[in-house]
């Protein structure tokens, strides 16, 4: 039975090896990185002190919030509808709506210009019908109407999941015991739910927290933390803020999902 | 009847989520195949944007299935021994081993990409090269192996399913080839999926990593999108549902749960 | 021939087994068990009877000074693929990703048996167990009963020194444990083999050991003959797990036992005795103008189809299980006298 533990040691050692080298030593250079710069480690409270990135990071954290409340009430509405009512169709509207699950940033940047940009539907639509041109894409706006398309479909996906898991007989009981529609949706469906919108929403948040993409798509104006990174990286070429930046925001995304999980009490599948 | 009214009001929300999801994709896809988008549809259909990208970025989609098939092939080397140990062995060590493996998805891209620069971007030969950008996408990847293998594992008794191979004489390595490799093929297959298309859309750390000579699909997008016309970026687009497209319906046709089969007890 | 390798003789000396979270699964044992010969470990569960098993199958190793024997030879830290043992799992462990006769014939194709050799071996297995038109199915296209043949048929096909099952019938519904039963002991009969056979349940140990291991937190309670057992139980725990047993408290003097409901005369009674215990079927319901030593009253009596079962109350903590074959209906209260068959009188 030593002979086992050696021989599971062995297997989980490529793994190890690769992530220890390419993963955990890299992290640990970057935080160092991060504190090695014009301003020492004060670099670390550089975010909270300096009033651009303070400002970068409260628009940050408003998208985010924005987006994950959007699309847990989409989410929510639609895929407990497509879970409890079965039609003809039903197969096709779930595979439409979990059909961009794989879409990176950038085609879902272009998927926001495409609607929202100076050619897209809405601003044609809206010239037809006012004589203005509605083009948001460009603008936090547009941003948040990404995030939010890049989230309905793992959302849905996870929603669907849990309610079908849910026990119609509590509904029923619930019922039987006089309580009306949107007491049973209060009292029995959104506490059902809880754990798959907490583990769903954390996801979204921390998406919508660190996701470059689509940022970088709609415009380089756009002041997220990301995009901020970015341009300290490659523009300022000043690589121990980026560093201390993009320390300090995966930071905040993993605690935001350790947190969640602890708070669903159920494995929190990180996001793409 | 006020369920019925119910029922259309929730309806006709899905139904307008679904446009919101649906119609870029249908614009983007007219755009691509259009004369002049600015015109309009009237201006004529046209291959003329779609030929343009194959002759300008034809290397990209090479390099982002090159990578992707490579990233592939890590993966699984890394992540099935990986997702044994884990359903093997559930203790405090290999929860905490399982936490640390997903970081890299719960760390933005950007921050990664950035670690291995600042750790790796001296090595000159190391940083030109597109095993720098795989690197990345294995770090990224590797959970959703990882986790995708574990969940079929934990699924099934793999133990005694293992002590009854060995039972009959087999040692260590006929276990894995015979009955644990076989047995967890769909949590491979599904994971095998989820690698390949996560790897052809990763952009956030490709960004990073990426030089000009190692320029992948999405990078390539991105190019597009940000200097050329919209008829290009579009029909650049267009060929990346071409690629990706299979693959998301082969996963959505791999979620699909199958029912439990019950088999009545008969006599002989 | 359907048989199997020459039976082995396995003997665990100062066995004992401590988990790595320091739960005492099993305290120093030794045993002896000869070849050829059906042993039941007997108890209810957590009373080391399967942790008994799993180390004479080698899937654990005792701790430290503990040791196993195959005929004679030292196989404590021999891992259970290098010992040539048969194993039948409570959950089958069938594997899904193999036909029926994938997995009959998988301990072979191990070996290195030639494909023909194979074939013909699977082939006898299947006939042997009664499922041949099952040979090409998968898993989970067989019933729970069809299984556990194909279980069998796979733990004998690669004809080990010893077959060792786990609680084979326990998944299984009443009716088809009985017919499972009724097979594996012919089977057993018919190959000789050594075989270690772990159950909770007394019925299925009675009718298939040559002899029972009683055991309980991690101890063995008795070794014997399941008559031994029955009618000889060596504590009151034995007695009390295997059967029903009737108590009767009281003392003892000049061969006779009295309690609040009576006497018995039992010239052999030990005078310190102050509890007297006997079987159902010694006790039974006085005629009419019979003596009766005991007096007590119907408090349910249940009819059974062969018998009636009475629950007889008679002052005690516990009514008395009376089993009568009489042509009559018992009346809840009814006054009866009682006769007890002296010999079947045990002190503990």
């Amino acid at each position: 039975m030593r002979n086992e533990l050696r021989r599971l040691i062995f297997l989980l050692l490529p793994a190890g090896i690769f992530f220890a080298g390419f993963f955990l030593l890299p992290m640990a250079r970057l935080f160092f990185i991060g504190g090695s710069g014009k301003t020492g480690w004060a670099a670390y409270a550089a975010i909270l002190t300096d009033s651009n990135y303070f400002n970068s990071l409260l628009s940050t954290l408003a998208v985010a919030a924005a987006t994950t409340a959007a699309t847990l009430i989409i989410s929510g509405i639609s895929g407990v509808f497509l879970q409890r009512n079965r039609f003809p169709g039903n197969g096709m509207l779930v595979a439409m709506l979990t059909f961009p699950l794989a879409f990176p940033g950038v085609v879902i940047g272009f998927m926001v210009i495409m609607l929202a940009g100076r050619q897209g539907l809405i601003g044609q639509v809206t010239q037809a019908l006012t004589g203005e041109k509605l083009v948001f894409a460009y603008t936090l706006s547009g941003l948040f109407m990404g995030y939010v398309y890049f989230s309905i479909p793992r959302t849905i996906l996870t929603v669907m999941a849990a309610a079908e898991k849910l026990d119609p007989k509590l509904e029923e009981a619930a019922r039987s015991l006089g309580a009306s529609p949107w007491r049973v949706v209060l009292d029995v469906i959104i506490p059902g739910l809880k754990p798959a919108f907490i583990s769903a929403g954390a996801i979204c948040f921390a998406t919508a927290v660190g996701a470059f993409g689509t940022a970088f798509t709609l415009a380089a104006k756009i002041n997220v933390l990301p995009m901020v990174i970015y341009t300290e990286f490659t523009l300022s070429a000043n690589i121990a803020m980026a560093a201390a930046l993009s320390f300090v925001l995966g930071a905040v995304t993993w605690i935001v999902l350790a947190l969640a999980r602890t708070a669903a009490g159920s494995s929190v599948a990180a996001a793409g | 009847m006020k369920r019925r009214g119910l029922f259309f009001l929730q309806l006709g929300f899905t139904l307008f989520v679904c446009a919101f999801l649906i119609v870029p994709m249908i614009l983007s896809i007219m755009a691509g195949l259009t004369v002049n988008y600015f015109v309009g549809i009237e201006s004529g259909l046209t291959l003329r944007w779609v030929m343009e990208v194959w002759n300008g970025y034809r290397d990209t989609i090479f390099l982002s299935i090159g990578l992707a098939l490579a990233c592939l092939a890590a993966t699984l080397v890394l992540g099935i021994p990986a997702a044994y140990v884990l359903a093997k062995r559930q203790n405090a060590l290999t929860r905490a081993i399982e936490e640390l493996l997903v970081m890299p998805v719960a760390v933005p891209g950007l921050a990664t990409a950035l670690a291995l620069i600042v750790t790796y971007g001296s090595l000159s030969g190391f940083r030109t090269s597109w095993a720098f950008i795989l690197v990345g996408h294995v770090l990224f990847t590797l959970p959703f192996m990882v986790r995708s293998v574990l969940a079929v594992l934990m699924a099934i008794d793999l133990k005694t399913l293992e002590e009854g191979a060995a039972s009959l004489g087999a040692g260590f390595w006929e276990r894995f080839r015979d009955i644990v490799l076989p047995n967890c093929r769909q949590g491979i297959l599904a994971g095998s999926l989820m690698v390949v298309t996560l790897s052809m859309g990763e952009f956030n750390m490709t960004w990073l990593l990426h030089t000009p000579f190692t320029k992948t699909l999405p990078v390539g997008l991105a190019d597009a999108y940000a200097s050329l016309r919209l008829e290009i970026g579009s029909a650049y687009t267009l060929v990346f549902f071409i690629m990706i497209v299979p693959l998301l319906l082969a996963m959505q046709a791999f979620a699909k749960p199958r029912p439990a089969k019950f088999v009545a007890e008969e006599t002989e | 021939m359907t048989g199997t390798g020459k039976p082995v003789s396995i003997a665990l000396a100062n066995c004992a087994k401590t988990f790595a979270d320091g739960t005492r699964a099993l305290e120093p044992l030794d045993l002896a068990i000869h070849a050829g010969e059906t042993v039941v470990f007997l108890g209810p569960s957590g009373c080391g009877k399967t942790t008994t098993l799993r180390i004479i199958a080698g899937l654990e190793e005792p701790d430290a000074g503990g040791k196993v024997l195959f005929d004679g030879v030292d196989v404590t830290h021999l891992p259970i693929e290098q010992r040539n043992v048969g194993m039948v799992f409570q959950s089958y462990a069938l594997f899904p990703n193999m036909t029926v006769a994938g997995n009959v014939g998988y301990g072979l194709r191990i070996r290195k048996v030639p494909d023909a050799q194979v074939k013909a071996r699977v082939s006898e297995m299947l006939a042997m167990m009664q499922i041949t038109r099952l040979a090409d199915r998968r898993i989970d296209q067989l019933s729970g009963g069809q299984r556990q043949r194909v279980a069998l048929a796979r733990a004998i096909a690669v004809r080990p020194r010893a077959l060792l099952l786990d609680e084979p019938l326990t998944a299984l519904d009443a009716k088809l444990r009985d017919t499972l039963r009724l097979d594996i002991d012919s089977l057993l009969r018919s190959l000789g083999i050594t075989a270690i056979y772990v159950t909770h349940d007394q019925a299925e140990a009675m009718a298939l050991g040559d002899r029972i291991v009683v055991m309980e937190h991690g101890r063995v309670a008795q070794i014997g003959k399941p008559r031994e057992i029955y009618q000889r139980p060596a504590t009151r725990f034995v007695a009390d797990f295997i059967g029903t047993m009737n108590r009767l408290t009281g003392t003892a003097r000049d061969g006779v036992f009295r309690c609040k409901a009576g006497a018995v005369a039992w010239p052999e009674a030990p005078a310190t005795a102050t509890e007297i215990l006997f079987r159902p079927e010694d006790i039974r319901v006085a005629g009419s103008g019979e003596a009766a030593s005991l007096q007590g009253t119907v408090a349910s009596a249940f009819f059974l189809g062969d018998r009636t079962r009475l629950f007889v109350d008679v002052g005690e903590e516990r009514p008395l299980v009376i089993e009568s074959t009489a042509r009559r209906d018992f009346q809840h209260g009814e006054a009866v006298g009682l006769a007890i068959d002296p010999r079947g009188l045990l002190v503990l």
